[in-house]
């Protein structure tokens, strides 16, 4: 298949018409305004609605309305805008609404800077917004991946209806690389007949994450968590490299993972032996796969750029059995492999 | 002889949880007659608010969203713009329109969306327990000014109606009352040709109706609806204040 | 075998655009690319780089810390990151706009007039293609057929006017090269490894 060559941003855009999604709605926000210039450019040429809203707030909720009528539909933003969003996310997975929206993360807290991140891991995979629910989060380390995640995105949120996010940062956002547009391949979903409008001959149908009569919520959020339990099992995602007879694995996702994977290939050339383990699914979290890594490894490094909050899942999954350690950047520090090898070998 | 006075079909035979003496059960029976009236009740999307009515969706007899508070016009926006043949009616109270969501309408109104917004102005929070609105009047006692509305603490009384009037994106708008058979008779023309202006495609249309809340105002039901006359509309005067061909309701 | 570049210069040098036909030079002979520019709240005036990796392996992360190549096309740029190329790198530099020369001696200096190569063809703003053409002279990274055929796949539809002029530009800067320049090959390969994908 020919290869083109895209911007991560754009890609997203692409993999999102490929998958039929024609209503988007974005607000401007670095590092993630290519994909809204592309989606103002290429809807109108799908027979598709772009609406540059008035905030993150109105454009998650315009992604409210679409997704009621039974359309995919998508925003995106970063950090900032996000933060903004989580109001309207958490109504979505109230009301068990389908929907795509991209964080190409930045820098914070707060206006933070515009340079890549990956703090808000916290804020994308514990829920972000009120309440006892969960997103599917999609972790992209390529543009090729970008395109596919999001595919796969609006698959899922169709299948479990319930938001899909994907996190990327600022660095898979605003790079170019070869990839190639295939479009999707996922089996037919049953129609949406939840949705609201072409009411003919049918009763009220409603969306609303209003439940407040006696015990109906607690019966709903169980139903949630059912849904909840089936992506865990079902759904997580995940990759590994040279992990066989790793001493040490490294567990990064996004972008850091390509720095590890340059330092595993790196380390490897030198005699070292390492391997790493990249998340794709950061919600479900791959955890039984890295529990089962420490049956082999001596210890796990995590790499991030953040603080130390992926660590956090990664020390739950382990649960005491090895060492966890962490090399971790912030405020749009990025890792480089040099970096990580040299925390590797005061390791082993 | 035939039966003059029968429910609605887009009202369902239920009972309704307001107070006695509470607008919002006769401004949303004549929102369904006008629906019934019209034809359009299985091409109808209505929207509840966050309020009393919350349970909107229990009462009306079309399909029906639930957004967040204050953000229906931008979900409003969203369902339009996948099914632009159906009506969409938006229902809302002051802290929504005006307080927490008046970004999300000024804009929906200034995109000319098409679509409806029913906005009941009862100058107070009335679920929550009868909090200050920014449509409160001066002087006015709540429970977040119990020594009446001060403008130098809490500014003015917003007039939503005249604020959109100045936005080129609106094609109708009205402020009307219930508190009269009359008045009452004027809400439901005004709350039609709304709904005709968004099948024409006009643009964006609003009624605000001037709505009793005697629990909260502490006065019984006919005292409430003699203080909506002479204190609410000195301040919202009743008017059509833009209409595409300038008739009056 | 991997090569990393940062090209930079002023906002309005067409950094980006070099940048990207030399990209997707790159890919179209096969190779893998990345490409990363820098982004910020200027846009116009202000510094401008990109970076650009080609290789013949998959690549890591598309940042470079050690460029083995700079193209500098003005002053500051240069000034900024000629400490940063790597040992026996390779530094090309708009002698037009750049006055000053290496501090140090452990790099190959390509001095290339671009700019004024560039007014001669009559269009200042191709100074950044007489460049890539004389890269591509010295070093061979790419062709030159294929940076032609890259800019005419690259050049937005607003300045389809000015391709033979960028053209042009190419084959002149890719003529004032006569040497060539190779980067040391005992740089670590970057093999493809085996996979496992879990789903």
């Amino acid at each position: 298949m020919e290869r083109v060559l895209m911007k991560g941003n754009e890609a997203v855009g692409e993999a999102a018409i490929l998958s039929g999604c024609r209503y988007y709605f974005g607000y401007p926000i670095t590092p993630q305004n290519e994909l809204t210039a592309y989606m103002a450019r290429r809807m109108p040429e799908v027979g598709g609605t772009f609406i540059q809203a008035e905030s993150e707030i109105a454009a998650i909720n315009m992604v409210y309305g679409a997704s009621a009528a039974g359309e995919r539909a998508m925003t995106s933003s970063s950090g900032p805008g996000i933060s903004l969003k989580q109001e309207g996310i958490s109504y979505l997975a109230g009301a068990e609404l389908p929907c795509v929206y991209v964080n190409v993360m930045r820098g914070g807290p707060g206006l933070g800077n515009i340079a890549p991140a990956q703090s808000d891991y916290f804020q994308a995979t514990r829920g972000g917004g009120h309440g006892d629910y969960r997103v599917i989060v999609l972790a992209p380390d390529s543009v090729q991946e970008m395109a596919d995640l999001t595919m796969l995105g609006f698959y899922l949120a169709d299948k479990y209806r319930n938001p899909a996010m994907i996190l990327a940062d600022a660095l898979v956002g605003q790079m170019l690389e070869p990839m190639e547009l295939r479009g999707p391949d996922f089996p037919e979903l049953p129609p949406k007949s939840w949705a609201v409008g072409q009411m003919n001959g049918r009763e009220q149908n409603l969306i609303t994450s209003l439940f407040l009569g006696g015990d109906t919520l607690e019966r709903h959020n169980l139903d949630l968590q059912r849904k909840y339990d089936s992506i865990q099992k079902d759904e997580v995602r995940w990759e590994g490299l040279l992990l066989d007879d790793a001493d040490i694995a490294i567990v990064a996702y996004g972008m850091s993972a390509r720095v590890a994977r340059g330092a595993v290939i790196q380390g490897r050339a030198r005699g070292l032996k390492i391997g790493l383990f990249r998340p794709i699914t950061l919600w479900p979290f791959p955890s039984i796969m890295i529990s089962r890594l420490v049956e082999r490894v001596r210890c796990i490094l995590v790499v991030e750029m953040s603080l130390g909050q992926m660590v956090e899942d990664v020390r739950l999954a382990v649960n005491g059995r090895c060492e966890v350690h962490l090399y971790a950047r912030t405020g749009g520090g990025i890792p480089t492999c040099e970096e990580v090898l040299k925390r590797v070998e005061r390791l082993l | 002889m035939g039966r003059v006075f029968r429910r609605p079909e887009s009202f369902r035979d239920v009972r309704t949880e307001y107070c006695p003496g509470c607008g919002h059960g006769i401004i949303q029976r004549v929102i369904a007659e006008v629906v019934d009236e019209m034809g359009i009740r299985t091409r109808t999307i209505g929207l509840s608010p966050v309020g009393c009515a919350v349970y909107l969706d229990q009462y009306f007899n079309f399909d029906m969203v639930q957004p967040a508070h204050g953000r229906t016009p931008a979900v409003a926006t969203g369902l339009k713009r996948v099914l632009p043949d159906h009506i969409i009616i938006g229902y809302e109270g002051d802290g929504g329109l005006t307080a927490i969501g008046i970004a999300e309408v000024i804009h929906a109104a200034n995109r000319g969306e098409n679509i409806t917004m029913i906005f009941v102005n009862n100058a107070v929070y009335g679920m929550t327990g009868g909090q200050m609105a920014p449509t409160t009047l001066i002087g006015q006692k709540t429970t977040t000014t119990p020594m009446g509305r001060d403008s130098k603490r809490d500014g003015y009384p917003i007039r939503l109606c005249e604020l959109l009037a100045t936005v080129d994106g609106t094609a109708y708008l009205a402020r009307t009352t219930v508190s009269s058979p009359r008045n009452v008779r004027k809400t439901k023309k005004a709350i039609r040709k709304a709904i005709e202006v968004q099948m024409e495609g006009l643009g964006f249309s609003m009624v605000e109706v001037l709505s009793p809340c005697p629990t909260n105002w502490g006065l019984t039901p006919v005292e409430a609806m003699k203080w909506i006359e002479e204190e609410m509309m000195t301040y919202f005067p009743l008017a059509e204040l833009k209409s595409p061909n300038g008739r009056k309701p | 075998m991997e090569t990393k570049l940062i090209i930079a210069g002023h906002g309005g040098q067409g950094i980006v655009l070099m940048g990207m036909v030399l990209a997707h030079a790159g890919m179209a002979e096969g190779k893998e690319v990345t490409f990363f520019p820098s982004y910020g709240p200027s846009m116009r005036g202000g510094t401008a780089n990109c970076s650009v990796i080609i290789s013949s392996e998959e690549i890591a992360t598309p940042v470079i810390s050690t460029p083995d190549i700079l193209i500098a096309m003005n002053e500051p740029s240069f000034r900024e990151f000629e400490s940063r190329v790597t040992e026996k790198g390779g530094i090309f530099i708009n002698r037009s706009l750049v006055a000053g020369s290496p501090t140090r001696d452990d790099v190959e200096l390509f001095e290339v007039e671009a700019t004024r190569m560039a007014g001669d063809l009559g269009n200042l703003r191709v100074a950044n293609m007489v460049m890539l053409g004389a890269l591509a002279g010295a070093t061979g990274i790419v062709t030159l057929p294929t940076l032609v055929r890259s800019i005419e796949a690259v050049l937005p539809q607003r300045r389809r006017g000015l391709l033979d002029l960028n053209i042009k530009a190419l084959k002149k800067g890719n003529e004032t090269i006569s040497r060539s320049f190779s980067l040391s090959p005992e740089r670590v390969d970057h093999g493809r490894k085996k996979r496992v994908t879990g789903v």
